[in-house]
């Protein structure tokens, strides 16, 4: 008896692992990989302008009294064009923000930032995406928290909906 | 009027990946290293690297512009020195092990490395019984 029992093991063992399959196939995955640099000082770096409107990024321009944003993005990003009012709001509310444009051509930027606005006190021109893979982000837009010393931490990743905004605010302020 | 809404939906769809490319790719993206012994050491280490934006692909494997800009970085980094290993570590500490391909014992890995020499000592421990087993119940059966 002990014994016919056992013989069952296997099939259970086989349906376990096709129900577990089966229902992982209906779980939703995300497709983010998050940042490891949370936590960790911003790589050195000095980019160029993007284009003539604005002085270019470096490390020097994150460290200071006040924590800031860093907005990755490019003009060919529409999450990017999403995002703006969005981007604006933050700048309205005092918030400095420095844009990292991704792989762009500097008629590209100055076009996107007359026809959706300029929320950036800096742009730097990444043309081959160095400091993007140096701090860890995957994608456009992606936008960091970077505290008065220049240390990462926070990462948002995708376009900042209306509802983050208080979200990156409250991030903000821990890093004050 | 649809055909308008139509042209003007795949316009949106074709935007974002032409302007991609609208940059000229990093000059390692497409371009070999010199030396073939350096360039096949960044061959190999780029098949085990995982696209980012493509996330089944290798960077070795993919034409996104992210993983050309990784290629770069591969090729760049062999170039001034580094080894394979060190720029493997550069990138999990910015992106996790999940940009490895090459698996590491972790504490979320270890099962998958534990398991099949766990099943093996237990089909072992079964053969030994059953076929020690059969031996005696023979040398039971045999006429003395």
């Amino acid at each position: 008896m002990r014994n016919r029992l056992f013989l069952w093991v296997p099939l259970a063992l086989f349906a376990f692992f096709a129900g577990l399959a089966g229902y992982m196939l209906t779980q939703e995955k995300s497709q983010f990989v998050e940042s490891t640099m949370i936590g960790e000082p911003l790589p050195d770096f000095a980019l160029k302008p993007a284009f003539e409107g604005l002085p270019g990024a470096a490390k020097a321009d994150f460290v200071g009294t006040k924590p800031r944003l860093l907005n990755i993005w490019a003009s060919w990003c529409l999450p990017c064009i999403a995002e703006a009012p969005q981007l604006e709001a933050l700048q309205a509310q005092g918030v400095e923000i420095i844009g990292i444009a991704i792989r762009d051509r500097p008629a590209d930027v100055a076009n996107f930032l007359t026809r959706y606005g300029n929320p950036y006190s800096r742009v730097g021109a990444d043309d081959i995406s160095e400091v993007q893979l140096a701090i860890g982000s995957s994608g456009v837009p992606e936008t960091f928290v970077i505290d008065a010393a220049g240390v990462i931490r926070y990462q948002h990743i995708g376009d900042i909906r209306e509802d983050d905004v208080a979200l990156l605010l409250a991030e903000l302020e821990k890093a004050r | 009027m649809i055909r308008a809404v139509l042209a003007f939906l795949a316009a949106l769809l074709a935007m974002p990946l032409t302007a991609q490319d609208a940059m000229p790719p990093a000059p390692y993206a497409y371009n070999q290293l010199d030396d073939p012994r350096l360039e096949a050491e960044a061959t190999a280490l780029m098949h085990t690297l995982r696209c980012l934006k493509c996330q089944s692909q290798s960077i070795a494997d993919s034409d996104a512009p992210m993983a050309g800009d990784m290629r770069h970085q591969v090729r760049s980094r062999i170039l001034a020195g580094e080894s394979p290993d060190q720029i493997r570590s550069w990138l999990i500490a910015r992106y996790g092990d999940y940009v490895s391909y090459n698996p590491t014992v972790s504490a979320t890995t270890w099962p998958l490395f534990a398991i099949p020499v766990v099943l093996i000592l237990i089909v072992g421990a079964v053969l030994a019984r059953r076929l020690g087993k059969r031996r005696s119940d023979a040398a039971d059966g045999e006429p003395t």
